[in-house]
């Protein structure tokens, strides 16, 4: 998948000598119109978007994303839904990579087959499906190489050499490395070192796949990692939704600024 | 999809953790596949070390008191008329119900690991208040996940679980019950499972600890296989096993060693919670043809929307509140060994009522729905059928709901 959009981003912002930024924010939060909103205001500063698909049994995220989740299906949000908001977004942002993430059983329960369809129509580039680790991953990767969406691998601190190297070999063109043991949304809690060491081990073992750090990572955090590939931030924009309903502020506007100090972080 | 005669149900998976092909597996956030697979290789080599099971069999017998009895209810068996009811009294049990297996066995592995923490989820409260005691026995830290609603609801339990020393997690999440407890649990071990160990409180979960829950539970057919040999002189040749399924891990206790039985010799019967008349919340997907999905980490028969989002549940009895039900359960289903079907809190109430009227015995809210099920259907059954329930918790812990609903404790 050399000619993918999310390998065409890598190369743009390696040669503005920069990790890309990665913003991670849930369909249907707070409502269906307003969650296009915000991706469309925060593209204008986020490299990539991930696009959380909803599930309201999430074991692997924190709070924040929790909070966001449950606000978004209480708004009524479905999967033909989150399709609907990518597809807008391409339509205006073609060139901007979409990567939709979310628990295996949403996908189970469309069919696997028939969620890569809808994926390829609605021009998703790439899939992070977080309890769906390999191997079990295998066949359902494979299914979406062929219809060149990018199947991203997640490696973690306790994932072990083997694992490591198995991982990299079946991976596609981005890999996202967990920076430490946590749900999403945990205070980093590891040194930034100790982090980029385990990271350039991912690096050492295939240099042309694209390796971005996620977990734990807010405006504090980001200039500390720098020198990876790219950087994700989710739970800390999701915080920023919550606080603005809270405050009756407009959430498109706070979120979109924080988007903008993120960037100017790493520039 | 057929069952194997002479192999344990919990080692009839294939390599990749599934029963019958599509029951449970490890779907588990790659953070925990490290910790996942150190258990599961420590556990399958504890099992065969001689040394481990002496300990196990010493725990059993001299902590938890094992054999619980086997008694016959004659008073309700002569109300009833027909089949004889009998029951396996699993709740005399150190702390008052079968969890205190799992628990005991969780806390021994974390000791052969040499981790220091031990986590769990509760539902009833027993599940944790058994981790709690063993915590305290063998010297561990221990935090117990709960959801809010069942904190309240089951009182009892929690202050039991605080007295021997445990940390109660409140769960604010979803429904505020047992399925919040389980995920947060979870969430809780991927951020710390480099010195924690967790115990999945049923037959739940990925596979390696639907099997270390079964292998512990099993414990009660052992017994139960012994003492009918002791009251019969031999199996007979009619009998009923009948057991509340929430999880599934008392049931699949009570029948392991039945399995390989002809089920026209021993029927087995699941009693899934049927919520309140007339409600359409209940925690029973394998009795109203639910749909496989996964929920944590493992795939089931599991109650939920066509979209995958989990279904909201309700049962008066917290252990049976749970939208989804161990893969060994949904693999006995579909292989037609065991029968499922629900009772309504009212139905359980009821039963609960009629046997401590007749007998002296106090089951806890969930055996009352397997008692509701023997009582249904005992006396359409001849004489010489010998219906058995699982009495697997104790009442105490739902003095409150029982004060409420009955007026009386």
């Amino acid at each position: 998948m050399n000619n993918s959009l999310i390998n065409q981003t890598f190369k743009i912002t390696k040669n503005e000598n920069r990790p890309a930024l990665l913003t991670y924010t849930v369909a249907g939060d707070y409502t269906k119109k307003k969650s296009l909103e915000i991706l469309k205001s925060i593209s204008k500063y986020a490299d990539i978007c991930e696009l959380g698909f909803p599930h309201n049994t999430p074991i692997a995220d924190g709070g924040q994303i929790q909070t966001s989740a449950y606000r978004a299906i209480k708004n009524g949000i479905k999967i033909n839904d989150v399709f609907s908001i990518v597809n807008q977004f391409k339509k205006l942002k073609k060139n901007k990579p979409i990567i939709l993430m979310g628990y295996y059983n949403m996908i189970y329960q469309f069919n696997e087959n028939k969620f890569i369809k809808k994926c390829q129509q609605s021009k998703v580039d790439g899939l992070i499906v977080v309890d769906l680790p390999f191997p079990e991953n295998k066949k359902f990767a494979m299914k979406c190489k062929k219809k060149n969406i990018n199947f991203i691998q997640l490696i973690s601190p306790t994932t072990s050499d083997k694992r490591l190297k198995q991982i990299i070999k079946s991976s596609h063109d981005m890999i996202y490395y967990i920076s430490m043991l946590s749900t999403t949304g945990g205070k980093l809690k590891v040194s930034p070192k100790k982090i980029l060491r385990e990271y350039s081990k991912i690096k050492k073992q295939n240099g042309s796949k694209n390796v971005v750090i996620g977990f734990g990572i807010t405006e504090k955090t980001i200039n500390s990692l720098k020198k990876a590939d790219g950087l994700v931030v989710g739970s800390e924009i999701c915080k920023e939704i919550t606080n603005s309903i809270k405050k009756r502020q407009n959430a498109v506007t706070n979120v979109t600024n924080v988007v903008k100090r993120l960037k100017n972080k790493i520039k | 999809m057929k069952l194997k005669k002479n192999i344990p149900l919990i080692d009839q998976h294939d390599k990749h953790g599934f029963w019958g092909g599509k029951f449970g597996g490890s779907y588990i956030p790659e953070t925990l596949k490290k910790p996942v697979e150190d258990l599961t290789i420590k556990f399958e080599k504890l099992r065969k070390d001689n040394k481990f099971i002496k300990k196990r069999d010493f725990y059993f017998k001299d902590y938890i008191g094992s054999p619980t009895s086997f008694v016959k209810l004659e008073n309700l068996s002569n109300h009833l008329g027909g089949a004889q009811i009998w029951a396996k009294v699993v709740s005399e049990a150190n702390g008052g119900a079968h969890k205190i297996y799992n628990a005991t066995v969780h806390a021994l592995i974390c000791k052969a690991m040499g981790k220091k923490y031990i986590v769990g989820d509760t539902g009833a409260g027993y599940a944790g208040k058994m981790l709690s005691m063993a915590a305290k026995k063998f010297g561990l830290k221990c935090k117990i996940f709960m959801g809010a609603k069942d904190i309240k609801r089951q009182k009892p339990n929690c202050d039991a679980m605080k007295k021997n020393g445990a940390e109660i997690v409140p769960v604010y999440s979803g429904s505020q019950t047992l399925v919040d407890a389980v995920s947060e649990c979870m969430r809780y071990w991927v951020s710390n499972c480099d010195n924690t160990h967790m115990c999945v409180g049923s037959t739940v979960g990925p596979n390696i600890f639907v099997k270390i829950c079964g292998w512990s539970t099993s414990q009660i057919s052992k017994e139960l296989k012994i003492q009918l040999k002791e009251k019969f002189n031999n199996i007979p040749k009619k009998i009923k096993l009948i057991n509340c399924v929430g999880g599934g891990s008392s049931a699949y206790g009570f029948w392991s060693e039945f399995i390989d039985f002809n089920k026209k010799q021993i029927e087995l019967i699941g009693v899934e919670a049927g919520g309140p008349k007339k409600s359409n919340l209940h925690a029973a997907p394998l009795s109203t043809n639910a749909k496989i999905g996964i929920l944590h980490g493992a795939a089931s028969y599991v109650c939920q929307n066509n979209e995958g989002q989990i279904h909201e549940t309700e049962s008066i009895s917290a252990g049976l509140d749970y939208p989804g039900v161990s893969p060994i359960h949904c693999f006995l289903k579909d292989t037609k060994r065991a029968r499922y079907t629900f009772a309504t809190d009212e139905e359980a109430l009821n039963a609960y009522k009629l046997v401590t009227k007749y007998e002296k015995l106090n089951p806890s809210l969930e055996p009352s729905h397997a008692f509701a099920e023997a009582i249904k259907i005992a006396p359409k059954l001849s004489k010489d059928t010998i219906c058995i329930v699982n009495s697997c918790g104790d009442a105490k812990k739902d003095r409150d709901i029982l004060k409420q609903r009955l007026g009386k404790y």
